[in-house]
């Protein structure tokens, strides 16, 4: 439970906000060193070179194995073949010849637009109900068990349930969505109100702040970390749910595409769909850790 | 600014402990903390409590906040009741606790709303914090927020946000615990002199000899915890203002000094238990 909490980068500088200095009466002391420019440093093309080189090898590493491997193999694209498909693939992404051959931009939004929506709606349930869990012993101790056996559960687990209840393969695969990006929110949002300092707890009470404000001023902001990292597992979960319950459901998205090109043998295709979900994750989860840098007070 | 204008009946007591005592239940069977306090605190009254560690001194200011209730006795305010805590005792922490997302003026803020956000203006709630931090010499800092600033500083805001919801009574936890000694010399002259021009009531906890006789018109001393209580109340009468050092050599401050050193250290000298 608390593993994931500590995902949260806490390399983060504060874009200090300092006003000019109007008098700077008994204690000047910090800070000061900010205000003068750094004399400009040498390029450190090392330390460029260290960051950048390894990455690099690794995938030279990868292609080089890939394309040994591939050598003499009919069924499996070389990397230059699967790079020539990727160049055509990518030439026109957002074609449309009827539902069953779209391009792969088209495929690639109307994923996102499933994982939005389905994480959306386990954003808008998950959040408060974190908070519930967080504040009131009682729901806690009811729900935290319930939690506990649901979390685990496999995804293409609950898709059926959606498929008996909403009649149709969208609707369930945003339920499925929604289902399994839940828990993450509701237990990083519960520990988060759980861990508010007891110090603030009390300055809340010292000044018997109102509820209204005690949750806007202190308990938002104070669990808002915590929050956004249950956010950023959740759309990482959303993004790996979408593929196979798209691969059973069907219609238009990268999981369903994926499946449409092993029907076709297409193997190139897959793994540039492989290369593309990999990297649209990647967005993703930047993305929100960026969001989260901003309200990181630590 | 802290004075109480209004004329009321026995206007000079302003804190009343009677007969307190404080039971914690423990898994152990219940652990009792504190015994038969008795202390009244007149208004502009400077009282600080003393003891070892574990001695209670803190649980008998929680109690005054309202963070916790007494297990026995009661606790008047001007002759009401307390029943919990509230903005008519401003608190400063040990650790300053001012909220990180908000800047030292909307830490101030905070608290000045609360208080007198029904009757006044954004314009004069916005003059009052500005005031407050201005008193504590912090007007320099408003738009900061606390992590760009040093502890001292920390804590000068803390008093500030305390002060500015003019408060019966100020109650201060060791406030000056964590700051290095050259900080907490200067903290502890600009409290004298923030209770002058303010008349402030203080309590404060502290287990620093010369802060207490430095700055205290009463010292509190306060047997070893468990079942604590009062050992001994003494009356500091150095004239004011008090410069430090002066006092150094002053001969009344060192037997004043001497006494609570006596009483800390010969009569109730703290056994370290192994926990």
């Amino acid at each position: 439970m608390g593993r994931a909490l500590l995902d949260t980068p806490h390399d983060v500088a504060e874009p200090a906000d300092t006003p000019p200095v109007r008098r700077v009466r008994v204690v000047a002391v910090s800070t000061a060193a900010k205000a003068v420019p750094a004399p400009r440093e040498p390029f450190d093309w090392r330390g460029l070179g260290a960051r950048v080189l390894p990455p690099l090898g690794g995938l030279v590493l990868l292609i080089a194995v890939w394309a040994l491997a591939t050598q003499k193999s009919a069924s499996f694209p070389t990397p230059l073949a699967t790079f020539d498909a990727a160049v055509k693939l990518f030439s026109d992404p957002f074609y449309s010849n009827g539902p069953n051959d779209q391009g792969i931009g088209w495929n690639i939004l109307f994923s996102l637009q499933r994982v939005g929506l389905g994480f959306g709606l386990a954003a808008l349930v998950g959040i408060p109900l974190g908070f519930i869990i967080g504040r009131f012993t009682l729901f806690n101790r009811m729900l935290s068990p319930l939690i506990s056996v649901l979390k685990p559960v496999s995804p293409l687990a609950w898709l059926p349930i959606g498929l008996l209840v909403f009649k149709s393969a969208n609707p369930a695969a945003i339920w499925t969505i929604f289902i399994c990006s839940i828990w993450p929110m509701v237990i990083n949002t519960a520990v988060g109100v759980q861990k508010v300092p007891e110090d603030y707890l009390n300055v809340a009470r010292v000044l018997k702040l109102s509820e209204w404000k005690i949750a806007t001023r202190i308990l938002l902001p104070s669990v808002m970390p915590y929050m956004l990292t249950g956010v950023r597992l959740s759309v990482g979960t959303a993004w790996l749910v979408i593929v196979a319950a798209e691969m059973l459901t069907g219609g238009v998205g990268i999981g369903f595409w994926v499946w449409d090109e092993w029907n076709n043998l297409n193997v190139a295709h897959i793994i540039i769909a492989i290369f593309v979900i990999g990297a649209v994750g990647l967005l993703l989860e930047w993305s929100l850790l960026a969001v989260a840098r901003r309200f990181d007070y630590s | 600014m802290l004075v109480n204008s209004s004329p009321s009946i026995n206007t000079r007591r302003t804190l009343q402990i009677q007969d307190v005592g404080m039971v914690f239940p423990t898994k152990r069977g219940p652990f009792v903390a504190l015994r038969d306090i008795n202390l009244e605190v007149q208004r502009g009254e400077f009282v600080t409590l003393i003891g070892h560690s574990g001695c209670g001194k803190s649980t008998l200011l929680n109690l005054v906040a309202g963070l916790t209730t007494p297990s026995s006795g009661i606790l008047l305010l001007q002759e009401r009741e307390l029943t919990g805590p509230g903005p008519d005792r401003g608190v400063v922490f040990q650790n300053h606790s001012l909220l990180p997302w908000l800047s030292c003026l909307d830490n101030v803020l905070l608290a000045v709303e609360r208080v007198f956000g029904e009757k006044e203006g954004k314009a004069q709630l916005r003059e009052r914090a500005l005031a407050a931090l201005d008193l504590v010499g912090m007007s320099h800092a408003v738009a900061k927020r606390p992590q760009e600033i040093s502890g001292g500083m920390k804590q000068r805001v803390g008093i500030a946000r305390a002060l500015a919801m003019e408060p019966k009574m100020l109650l201060m936890d060791e406030p000056f615990g964590a700051l290095d000694a050259l900080t907490r010399a200067r903290l502890q002259d600009e409290l004298m002199r923030i209770v002058a021009t303010t008349g402030a009531t203080v309590m404060m906890v502290t287990h620093d000899v010369d802060e207490a006789v430095l700055l205290s018109d009463r010292i509190v001393m306060m047997t070893n915890g468990p079942a604590a209580t009062i050992g001994e109340v003494l009356r500091v009468d150095l004239p004011r203002p008090r410069a430090r050092v002066a006092l150094a050599e002053n001969r009344d401050y060192v037997q004043y000094r001497k006494e609570v050193i006596d009483f800390l250290y010969t009569r109730h000298s703290h056994v370290e238990k192994a926990a």
